[in-house]
């Protein structure tokens, strides 16, 4: 038999892309998804992919997730492909979420609160049964109004922190740094952290976060407050002077509350774990709070014992693009190398068998 | 490609690449941390190599790209054309019309020459990753030129098994200053990074390096005086083109032990056929 080189990779990998596509359009007898019913109809996708993807834009991200076919990984390396080309025109004003538009804001610490609690449209104390109704097409579901409660709605740290209860937020040691620019670079601050946090896998995060729950690093977590609600966002064009709002965007914020014994520098008080994502997504950013506080062991003078407090360990792993990657790349041809361990093991397995044959012809 | 720069990359990033670059090569072995770009290509596929690649490449550069040796594999197929799409350079799979080549796991046969470029695709920059998967740590031990720890993997390798164990990804001294990965290439290819003229990038996307070895370079594999470095090679001609004396892969030709061994590298393979050296397998595919 004549060993054949194998040749047509290009007409290969076309074909292969064909049948992807023909794949992803399913059953040509059912009517086609468009890009609008993902966007509305698949919005925690969406949120998803906005948020590990770092680009915020629901058009694109839909399109993505319809792109390839639900895989959500797949959809958030498409838009963050697509980010890394677009030109930076400016830095927006930090966010003011204290005075968010609140379609949801709960808090476990206190009964009642200024602002009071607000359930919004949540997954919680629904009975996940499967709705069988949903098979048919029916009519849009609508929920009852009421009128908008205008009263100021005061993030729950900053009530504690009236007190002096709660650690000050801090400021800002400068410009925050940008994963996607800058090389990662040990020690890495908060700000950076909380990035890769915020683009980091949910899967990832949650574990991680669930970790802490169970000893490994425990941060004795309360969930001071949740909200979710659309924000403005803000720029400040040198050249105006002031600032000009250029949008709302939805986000998730948590603030989870920790115990905290104090040290030699600061008196007992609560600290802060803090979450914010893109969209809808509490799940993540409860996760991400319970990770940020978990991975200021050393700054508060904790023993850093667990993997959610090994910042090198959470930073160089919680980014989905990369593992994906390089998980996925084992399938790539790897015989060169996988050669030269075969030579190995059987030049190794030679050399034992001489030793072997040598000892036995000396008895 | 329209839409899209010259090479994929905006000029401002490439300028930022070359700048890291240039530092590899003033420091050899030494890895830069860079900006690293997320590519349309996933990260572990070379995303390191096409972003040196589309880096240094000009217009009237020739591109070659090889995935083990080979111009055929998948994934060297899919990064050619992404430079014949993105950069409309000319490619070609013969090394000696190459200026710039990306390598995944080997090192063309061929002798490099000084106007030629090598790019290397690199899955993990830090040589003692398996050691201390620290890098904070590792980064330390690079800055004291503290190499204890390698050298004493090798010694408990050769007190283990009579000889060292590593096969591919063989560490290498470089300018007699720092421990380097030569990626993951057969310690057969090793010599070859030994003075070579051509210079040599390495580009490691999602662990955000890069390093050089600049031409005529001293590279060295690690070893001790009375246990010298050996490359290991399947001990056969290949079967196709005769060569004693290039790298080969092994072929499962059926189901109870027929194999057949034929050179990697396979446009060294190609030549040597086409200038009329056969193998004993060659033959037969001939009269087939």
């Amino acid at each position: 038999m004549a060993y054949v080189a194998v040749k047509g990779g290009e007409t290969a990998i076309d074909a292969a892309h064909a049948w992807l596509n023909e794949e992803r359009r399913g059953d040509a007898s059912v009517p086609e998804l468009s890009v609008a019913q993902i966007e509305g109809q698949l919005g925690r996708a969406v949120d998803r992919t906005m948020a590990e993807g770092s680009l915020y834009d629901r058009e694109l991200a839909a399109l993505a997730v319809k792109q390839t076919a639900g895989d959500l990984i797949e959809a958030i390396f498409l838009l963050r492909a697509y980010r890394t080309t677009l030109p930076r025109f400016g830095y927006s004003l930090p966010l003011e979420t204290a005075s968010m538009q609140i379609a949801r804001r709960i808090s476990a610490v206190f009964k009642d609160l200024p602002g009071g609690q607000v359930l919004g449209p949540t997954h919680d104390y629904t009975h996940r049964l499967l709705d069988f109704s949903l098979l048919d097409p029916g009519a849009a579901a609508s929920a009852p109004r009421a009128e908008p409660d205008r009263s100021a709605m005061p993030r729950v740290p900053d009530i504690l922190g009236q007190e002096g209860l709660m650690e000050a937020d801090g400021e800002a040691a400068g410009e925050p740094g940008d994963l996607t620019r800058e090389p990662l670079r040990f020690p890495a601050e908060r700000d950076v952290r909380l990035q890769a946090l915020a683009r980091g896998d949910e899967g990832f995060v949650l574990g991680l976060g669930y970790s802490t729950q169970r000893g490994y690093g425990g941060t004795h977590p309360f969930a001071g407050e949740i909200r979710m609600g659309e924000v403005a966002v803000e720029i400040l064009p040198p050249e105006l002077g002031f600032a000009i709002d250029i949008g709302d965007i939805v986000l998730t914020e948590c603030q989870m509350v920790n115990q905290f014994k104090g040290s030699k520098t600061a008196p007992p008080q609560f600290t802060r774990g803090y979450g914010l994502v893109f969209g809808f997504n509490e799940r993540k950013a409860m996760s991400m709070a319970l990770v940020d506080r978990a991975m200021r062991a050393t700054e508060l003078g904790e023993d850093v014992t667990a993997p959610a407090q090994n910042v090198e360990f959470v930073l160089y792993h919680s980014d989905n693009i990369e593992a994906t990657g390089f998980v996925e790349h084992l399938k790539l041809p790897h015989y060169v190398d996988f050669q030269s361990e075969l030579q190995n093991v059987r030049r190794m397995r030679a050399e034992q068998q001489r030793v072997v044959e040598r000892k036995e012809a000396a008895e | 490609m329209k839409g899209y720069n010259f090479a994929y990359l905006d000029e401002q990033t490439k300028r930022m690449i070359r700048r890291c670059v240039l530092k590899a090569v003033a420091i050899p072995g030494h890895q830069v941390p860079f900006g690293s770009r997320e590519m349309p290509l996933p990260y572990g596929w070379g995303t390191g190599g096409i972003q040196v690649t589309a880096s240094i490449l000009g217009s009237d550069d020739v591109l070659k790209v090889i995935d083990q040796g080979a111009d055929d594999t998948t994934n060297a197929v899919s990064i050619r054309r992404f430079f014949a799409r993105t950069a409309g350079v000319r490619t070609t799979t013969a090394t000696a019309e190459a200026t710039v080549i990306q390598t995944r796991h080997r090192i063309p046969e061929k002798q490099l020459r000084e106007d030629q470029i090598i790019v290397y695709q690199v899955p993990q920059p830090e040589p003692m990753f398996r050691l201390e998967p620290s890098r904070v740590e590792t980064r330390r031990m690079h800055a004291l030129a503290d190499y204890g720890l390698m050298h004493v993997k090798l010694y408990e390798d050769i007190a283990r098994f009579g000889q060292i164990s590593i096969s591919y990804d063989y560490p290498v001294m470089v300018n007699q200053r720092y421990l380097m990965s030569p990626s993951p290439i057969p310690a057969f290819d090793n010599p070859k990074m030994d003075r070579m003229p051509a210079l040599q990038l390495f580009g490691a996307g999602r662990e955000k390096r890069i390093y050089a070895i600049p031409p005529w370079t001293q590279v060295k594999s690690l070893d001790f005086d009375d246990h010298p470095f050996r490359a290991i090679n399947a001990p056969h001609p290949c079967g196709l083109c005769g060569a004693t004396d290039s790298y080969l892969d092994e072929v499962v030709t059926d189901d109870h032990g027929g194999r057949l061994f034929v050179c990697s590298d396979t446009d060294h393979c190609a030549e040597r056929r086409a200038a009329g050296y056969v193998g004993t397998d060659g033959m037969k595919e001939a009269a087939e």
